[in-house]
């Protein structure tokens, strides 16, 4: 009777084990949807490689409104997937909260930061990508004017604006830079209809560069500077294809490449802690293919990959708004 | 700030207007004839989509506009048949089709196209292009160093698409129905009295559907409009409590074709004004760019507070009518 009761215990435990070694990894989109062209899509086609590669499946959620955060973290950690990589820094008070509750899961937050024993936090450091397609920018630009929309105004954004303003500047002292944010909302990633607005208020006043760094909103900045005829920067994944001719280039965050190397570490390769990804690491850069090669002198690439390399040295640094909330090229 | 700017602001003020235009004469009709509809935003959020979708399958956005209205006049069938035939309350019936509308599109949207809600990005006749009026300058950076009527005439006047100019000529043409046929004389009765036009011998049922049938055709309009002449594709949720602001305006209106179309305009203007400004600097003061989002609808409470005056809604609104009691 003890021996049976041994032995099933065991074989519980056993099963159990082999349940959680088994678990999939699981991966929440923020809103603005899987399919946004931009910051989710990246995530999720850097899940998707994985699962081709390796021939596994991976679950998703798609966050529909800001209260489903707690439930849908929750729910996948019952579940029991592992590890569970989210992207958005609007998950770090949450999962703040989650993380203690699931010791044996590890979570993997893209974009934001947050302090546990099983938490790895992924940022980028967008000001370094955001100065490389600002000095082409700059380049590229006639009027002398350039400017960028931003999604909802959170100190991050303001970091995407802050390093393309120091890489206007950096290649055009006199340029202006206008800048511009939908929102206040999460709304403001989702609403091309005032993106296009937005895009034609600076066009009148002059600019002919506009970099978008607005989620679904972006899809309207790119569609009004390819319809005016001027150049646009897209952002996240690569968005030359979708305005070839119009599109400059795109400031590529790979959290593609995060979420791939997450998932293919699993839950025992994750080492907890921040990592910040910048040029050095390939973490950012800017786009280059054939939609946008004849748009993109040689000229204009030298110089892109000069400052590039000094940054990675650590000749030029680029100011991050997030250490002081302000921005000195603005 | 110069003349050009003011006619740039001007010229977001009509491409905003339109679509809040549209709803609101399709409220109008509604609700001059006694059927309360807050139903407009899902209308248009119904016909955004299948206007995108069969302009992208089609090739063609005027298949697209069809396709739009005829969704959106379902929906009105939907909205009738509820509130007309089985005397419903209208505006649970309103809020139900703002529901479906919201669910269905996306659902729809992904099942057809598999990006998350979204249509393919329209391009070439499948999109309402603006049209270039003859000898009219078509690129911003070009005209400002065009003379003021120029400039005028290519900014404001020249480089809409066909439904803005279809959407203004909606409005002496609802006045037109509304107050000089024998149509628009008993569908206003059929909203103040309905009792009397059934005593006429005047079907209510009849004339009560056939106001939400046009209707549903103008949010049909307002909704292609969205995704087919100003964006090139539909996003989810993309009417953004367009409709919402159009019943506003219909209220500030007091129900009258022309008073719709100046506040549709001021809200149009608002708008653009915010999208323009976002930092403004008066007296060494900087307006901080949460105020300038706000401002529309502070605005709208200003004037609604203290300039409207009272807003009479028709009588019998949001009764269903019932011959005997």
């Amino acid at each position: 009777m003890t021996f049976a009761r041994s032995l099933l215990a065991s074989a519980a435990a056993l099963a159990l084990s082999a349940g959680a070694a088994l678990a999939n990894p699981a991966i929440i989109f923020d809103l603005g949807g899987k399919f946004d062209k931009s910051f989710n899509e990246s995530a999720f086609n850097g899940a998707k490689k994985w699962a081709e590669e390796t021939g596994e499946s991976f679950s998703e959620i798609e966050m529909q409104s800001e209260a489903q955060r707690e439930q849908a973290l929750r729910r996948l950690a019952e579940d029991g997937a592992n590890p569970i990589v989210m992207t958005g820094f609007a998950f770090a008070t949450v999962l703040g909260e989650v993380a203690p509750d699931y010791p044996d899961t590890k979570f993997v937050i893209i974009d934001g930061v947050v302090d546990a024993p099983n938490v790895r936090s992924v940022v980028f450091k967008e000001h370094e990508g955001s100065f490389l397609v600002g000095m082409m920018a700059g380049m590229a630009s006639e009027s002398g004017t350039v400017s960028f929309v931003g999604g909802m105004d959170i100190p991050l954004i303001r970091k995407f604006a802050c390093g393309y303003a120091q890489g206007v500047k950096a290649a055009n002292a006199d340029a202006t830079i206008i800048q511009n944010m939908t929102g206040t909302t999460p709304s403001a990633w989702n609403d091309p209809v005032k993106g296009s607005e937005l895009t034609k208020a600076q066009i009148s006043q002059g600019s002919d560069v506009v970099y978008a760094a607005a989620g679904g909103t972006g899809v309207g900045v790119l569609q009004t500077a390819a319809d005016e005829g001027i150049y646009s920067i897209g952002v996240d994944s690569n968005q030359n294809h979708l305005h070839p001719g119009s599109v400059l280039t795109s400031m590529l965050k790979r959290v593609d490449v995060a979420v791939y190397d997450s998932f293919s570490a699993g839950a025992d390769g994750i080492e907890p802690g921040i990592v910040a990804l910048g040029l050095a690491e390939g973490g950012v850069d800017y786009a280059m293919d054939e939609n946008n090669a004849d748009l993109v002198t040689d000229e204009m690439t030298a110089a892109v990959d000069e400052a590039k390399q000094k940054i990675i040295d650590g000749e030029i640094e680029v100011h991050n708004y997030e250490t002081d909330s302000s921005c000195p090229a603005m | 700030m110069d003349f050009l700017t003011i006619i740039q602001v001007l010229d977001g003020t009509i491409r905003l207007a339109i679509p809040l235009l549209l709803a609101c004469l399709a409220g109008l009709f509604s609700e001059r004839a006694g059927i309360f509809d807050i139903g407009l935003e899902g209308k248009m959020l119904m016909a955004a989509f299948f206007s995108a979708a069969v302009a992208f399958y089609s090739g063609s956005a005027w298949v697209g506009l069809l396709a739009g209205i005829a969704s959106s006049m379902v929906l009105s069938a939907i909205h009738g048949v509820a509130s007309i035939t089985f005397r419903g309350n209208q505006l649970i019936s309103g809020v139900a089709i703002n529901f479906l509308a919201a669910g269905l599109t996306v659902l729809i949207a992904q099942d057809w196209f598999n990006q998350g809600g979204r249509t393919e990005p329209l391009t070439g006749a499948a999109r309402f292009n603006s049209i270039d009026l003859p000898g009219a300058l078509t690129r911003i950076r070009d005209m400002a160093d065009a003379g003021p009527l120029m400039q005028i005439y290519s900014e404001l006047i020249s480089g809409h698409p066909i439904l803005t100019y279809i959407g203004f000529l909606f409005v002496p043409l609802t006045w037109w129905i509304l107050f000089r046929t024998r149509f628009g004389l008993r569908l206003r009765a059929v909203g103040e009295s309905p009792e009397a036009v059934d005593t006429a011998g005047v079907s209510v049922v009849g004339l009560r559907f056939a106001a939400v049938a046009i209707c549903g055709m103008l949010c049909g309009i307002a909704g292609a409009y969205l995704s087919t002449a100003i964006q090139a594709g539909f996003t989810k949720d993309m009417t953004a409590n367009r409709g919402y602001i159009a019943l506003a305006a219909l209220i500030f209106a007091k129900w009258r074709p022309w008073y719709a179309l100046y506040a549709c305009l001021l809200f149009g203007l608002f708008f653009a004004i915010d999208n323009r400004f976002q930092n403004i600097t008066i007296l060494g003061l900087q307006l901080p760019v949460q105020f300038m989002q706000s401002l529309p609808y502070i605005l709208t409470v200003v004037i609604l507070a203290g300039f409207v005056g009272k807003a009479i809604p028709p009588r019998a609104g949001g009764e269903p009518y019932v011959k005997e009691r």
